[in-house]
């Protein structure tokens, strides 16, 4: 029964629910003195404490108040309940970590908020509970901070929760919807929005704002996935980006210096001569992407990226040839990998990355473009967890964007086959009625170690990809 | 829709479900095994038993036979001895030849009277063709869809599933044939007893005497009204069939839309949520009431919306009427348009692609000649006493005529109209015989289902409030049964409401894996009037969800240890 309640030791972060009103957003008083505060006077600082929403079960995403236990301004011993939150389990009496005042409530009862966002302000002393007040008042009744604010403010907490886009790709704020208000839309005066059921909880627990989304369903309904699009809707930013940074690091290269390897570098040094240890050998196919190209100019708007599209297709196509994603790891044995786990090549400043985008067959393109832009994120700011760059069975590697039609690719050691992909672009093919005509037609380029997989089982590969990608419905499932 | 059907029907010959009647004479006294079961409690019931052995009453045939009139045999000749039939053409007439109509008329011939039942539609009447029996089969898809669906729980089990999907044809078949097949039980079962089955419409035309079709006029000593419900729409709302359905066109599985209306959340409502939400329907409640699932026990209505309602993909407003309902027509959808339940203010409208209006049952009783007998009915429900025997405007009973079931409205049940058949034919045998209501679960198939019988927690604390007793409550979790567990299905709640003070139960209520199958140990022990007291001696088997119960009686307190004498069941 006992949950512990999770406290913020930072007072000053902002308040976490965005207000819609924003036009006073950055200059709010309110937030001014807080800030003020934790500069000049550091006495202050630990003293007033959010309450959050705690994590009442693995399954919750929100909880609601039933009710308070204590009300403002009463005193709290550690281990008192303070308020009773019904998840989506049960009813649980949370309990307070610290000894202290509840200073102010933000959630009243019946409210509805996310797990770690703040329910209540509790303040250490008598005298810190006017401050406290005046903090969530400005909070709730000003706003509190533009997605801007919170990603400048260098607060670790808010940014996390609210805009794990903002804080390292700023561009990106513009198209994320994000920090939606929890109103729902359709009572929002005249501005009728229709939305499915599971749209609205969905949209809800994304945290998309349902008022500003692209809808696909019919007869103008917002359906889930188009909630799903606008929640990875940042994705086409970021990998546009992906394949801007070695051309803006060239010059700023110093010439004629020595300059040791990165430790990323150094990895990468001694991957490639392992690499020399396997026998490899390659197998090439030219695809047809019409098809692809159309579905990808479809629901690009969505979120998808072609990365995500490909990445998609060799998963289908490798699970009907599992060979091809087995490996050799000791010269003696295959080990058929029981996941597809495509890693895709990443070229990040100074050196070179492959996220891996898990069980690729299973997951959902759109889900998966979302994981894509996460994962892209993450190996930008140097984050990612070793599970989310090692365990690949099967790589990509994509230089089409540069323009480039054909390449060959090192085989990664540890897995079975990496795939260089080739830019797709208009090409004079004879059909075989005799005519002439274009088709868009990319070039790939399987490495693949010849210890467990042959040229067959590459061709017949190859051979199901391209019938894939010529007919990608079931890309989209 | 409600309930299953809770009679076995495929062996005419193993009947005697509530068979107290030793009285009559028993043809067949090499069948020790149904006499047994007759002998089982008698005192608990109360019953005027000619012999203070039931066991050796009835094989002593003679002596019965001597003081009793002799009823017909069970076999086919229905009833051709009896006096009765000599003025009249059948001793009992049946209209309505529904579950309700069908358990009176075993009985009826097992009691040894000539019987016919009337129907002017397909025997089996709504629970059969359209609603518990073919719902069950949609039910029994959807729960394993869900199964198949919930990888964490599959991943829990250790099972590995690919995708699971559905032909909805074929959905749609197995409830259809199951449809037929109990239809045809029914038939079977009631021809082999030699039930004369008369087609055509029933109307009573004066005292004892019935029309059937157009011209067909038949005399019986006695009526019974069972013509049962069918769905009720409420004013405004225009049902096309298609987009705007009832429980009869949804059963029919004609269409899976992408986004259903469901108009009411009771059994009938939250049942077929079940269905759509799994054969992968976006599901939108709109419900008068201010919360969901009323009717239910408040804490067992909120624990079923935590596991039905809030992870599924549905959404819900309540506290609204749906005023106006156009079926979807030129590419526009169906619209509902809302008001709110106090105001009267139009609040919202909603765009779907179906609606279904699952607004309860109204009672079919236009047409039956209730004014050759001066009988007014009460938005459409016959009145009855609690004999159901059929009162007239001035007040008075109407003489030889019954009405059980749906269309006297007392518990639109299908067991339910069967026990009352039942009960009317106790009365016509010479037995008098008062159902105790109290005693009638009722079940709603969900996934996991939802089950109760007796008073909720505030019916039970309001009626204490009024006689000044105590009522407890003892409550026991499926997390805690180990068989819950090996199913991986430990979500769930029984609930036992209680006197402390002399061990009676006042209602039991049940959310958890298979709750529908558990709530009659409960159900029984109302109905004989078992104090907990007593059940808490019983055994239950190891490992099995009735454990569940077993642990529910035991965490009762009550404060009389000593096993009462058992008290005679109380009517409603």
């Amino acid at each position: 029964m006992a949950h512990l309640l999770q406290t913020s030791f930072l007072p000053s972060s902002p308040c976490l629910r965005a207000n819609p009103d924003r036009s006073s957003s950055s200059s709010s008083p309110m937030v001014q003195i807080s800030r003020q505060r934790s500069k000049t006077g550091g006495v202050v600082q630990a003293k007033i404490r959010e309450i959050f929403m705690p994590a009442l079960s693995s399954t919750m995403t929100e909880g609601k108040i039933v009710s308070w236990v204590k009300s403002e301004g009463e005193k709290l011993a550690k281990g008192e309940s303070v308020v009773v939150v019904e998840s989506d389990k049960a009813d649980m009496d949370v309990e307070t970590f610290y000894d202290g005042y509840l200073a102010a409530i933000m959630v009243e009862e019946g409210g509805v908020a996310a797990v770690g966002s703040a329910i209540a302000l509790l303040a250490e002393t008598e005298d810190e509970i006017e401050a406290a007040r005046s903090k969530a008042a400005g909070s709730s009744s000003s706003a509190s901070s533009s997605p801007a604010a919170a990603s400048t403010a260098a607060d670790p907490i808010p940014a996390e929760i609210t805009a794990p886009l903002a804080a390292s790709a700023p561009i990106a704020v513009t198209p994320v919807p994000k920090l939606a208000s929890a109103v729902h839309p359709a009572s929002d005066g005249g501005k009728r929005v229709v939305a499915s059921p599971y749209a609205k909880k969905l949209a809800k627990e994304l945290k998309v704002d349902l008022a500003a989304i692209a809808v696909s369903g019919p007869l103008g309904r917002i359906v889930a996935k188009d909630v799903e699009a606008a929640a990875a809707a940042p994705a086409p930013v970021a990998a546009a980006t992906i394949a801007a940074p070695p051309p803006a690091a060239s010059p700023n290269v110093e010439l004629g210096t020595v300059v040791p390897f990165t430790t990323m570098q150094g990895a990468v040094s001694r991957n490639m001569l392992e690499s020399l240890s396997v026998p490899t050998f390659r197998v090439g196919y030219t695809i047809t992407t019409d098809a692809l190209d159309a579905l990808y100019k479809k629901i690009k708007s969505k979120g998808v990226t072609m990365t995500a599209l490909l990445a998609k297709a060799t998963a289908l196509a490798l699970a009907k040839h599992p060979v091809v994603n087995s490996s050799c790891r000791d010269g003696n044995s295959f080990t058929y990998n029981s996941s597809i786990n495509i890693a895709v090549a990443v070229a990040i400043d100074g050196g070179l990355i492959t996220p891996v985008l898990q069980d690729a067959d299973k997951s959902d393109i759109y889900s998966m473009s979302r994981k894509w832009k996460e994962l892209v994120d993450k190996a930008r700011a140097k984050q990612l967890q070793p599970h989310e760059y090692n365990t690949g069975t099967f790589t990509l590697s994509n230089l089409g964007m540069f323009g480039v039609d054909r390449f060959d690719a090192i085989l990664p050691p540890g897995t079975g086959a990496i795939m260089a992909v080739g830019a797709s672009q208009p090409t004079a093919v004879g059909t075989k009625d005799g005519r002439i005509g274009i088709k868009n037609q990319m070039q790939v380029n399987v490495t693949a170690d010849h210890r467990v997989i042959y040229g067959a089982d590459l061709a017949a590969f190859l051979q199901t990809l391209s019938k894939i990608i010529e007919d990608p419905k079931d890309l989209t499932f | 829709m409600q309930a299953s059907l809770s009679l076995s029907v495929s062996n005419p010959a193993a009947i005697p479900r509530s068979d107290h009647g030793f009285e009559s004479s028993l043809p067949f006294p090499s069948k020790p095994v149904n006499l047994r079961f007759c002998g089982l409690r008698k005192e608990a019931l109360g019953f005027s038993s000619t012999s203070s052995s039931s066991l050796s009453a009835s094989r002593s045939n003679r002596n019965v036979a001597g003081s009793k009139k002799v009823w017909a045999s069970l076999g086919g000749d229905n009833g051709s001895s009896s006096s009765a039939a000599k003025s009249f053409d059948y001793d009992l007439i049946i209209i309505g030849a529904g579950v309700g109509g069908h358990g009176a008329a075993l009985h009826a011939v097992e009691k040894g009277l000539k019987t016919a039942i009337v129907e002017g539609d397909v025997v089996g009447g709504t629970c059969v063709n359209r609603g518990c029996v073919p719902s069950k089969a949609l039910l029994a898809v959807s729960g394993r869809m869900r199964e198949l669906q919930n990888e964490h729980h599959l991943k829990a089990l250790g099972l590995q599933v690919s995708a699971a999907g559905y032909d909805r044809q074929g959905v749609a078949d197995h409830a259809n044939n199951l449809a037929t097949k109990i239809r045809s039980n029914l038939t079977n079962s009631m021809k082999a007893l030699g039930v004369d089955i008369l087609t055509g419409f029933g109307a009573v035309l004066g005292p004892q005497k019935v029309k059937v079709g157009k011209d067909t006029v038949v005399t019986a000593k006695d009526i019974i009204i069972a013509t049962g419900s069918v769905p009720f729409v409420p004013k405004g709302i225009e049902v096309d069939g298609k987009t705007v359905i009832t429980s009869d066109h949804a059963l029919k599985l004609e269409s899976v839309p992408d986004w259903i209306a469901i108009v009411g959340s009771g059994y009938i409502g939250l049942e077929f949520s079940d269905v759509y939400t799994a054969l992968g329907s976006e599901v939108t409640f709109v419900e008068a009431l201010d919360q969901l699932m009323p009717g239910f026990d408040p804490e067992i209505g909120k624990l079923a919306q935590r596991v039905l309602i809030n992870p599924r993909k549905i959404d819900y407003h309540t506290g609204v009427f749906a005023t106006k309902i156009t079926p979807a027509k030129d590419g526009k959808p169906v619209t509902i348009e809302l008001i709110d339940a106090k105001t009267k203010e139009p609040k919202e409208t909603l765009e779907v692609d179906a609606a279904l209006i699952a607004t309860g049952r109204a009672p079919f009783t236009n047409g039956l000649g209730l004014e050759n007998i001066n009988v007014a009915t009460q938005r459409g429900f016959i009145p009855v006493d609690e004999r159901m025997r059929v009162i007239d405007s001035n007040g008075d009973r109407v003489p030889h005529l019954f009405c059980i079931g749906d269309a006297n409205g007392k518990m639109m049940l299908a067991h339910a109209a069967s026990a009352q058949g039942i009960s009317v034919v106790e009365q016509l045998t010479g037995r008098d015989h008062v159902l105790n209501h109290l005693s009638i679960p009722a079940a709603c198939f969900t996934h996991p289902e939802i089950s109760m019988v007796g008073l909720t927690e505030p019916q039970a604390r309001e009626k204490a409030e009024l006689e000044g007793f105590e009522v407890a409550v003892a409550k026991t979790s499926f997390k805690a049964n180990t068989k819950a567990l090996a199913e991986n299905e430990g979500e769930g709640l029984a609930k036992l409401i209680y006197r402390p003070d002399n061990g009676e139960i006042l209602g039991v209520h049940i959310f958890g894996l298979h709750a529908a199958d558990l709530i009659h140990e409960a159900s029984n022990a109302i109905a004989l009037g078992t104090r907990i007291q007593d059940l808490k001696l019983a055994v239950h088997a190891h490992p099995t969800l009735s454990e569940v119960l077993d642990e529910l009686f035991k965490s009762a307190k009550v404060n009389a240890h000593v096993g009462s004498p058992v008290a005679e069941p109380v009517a409603v």
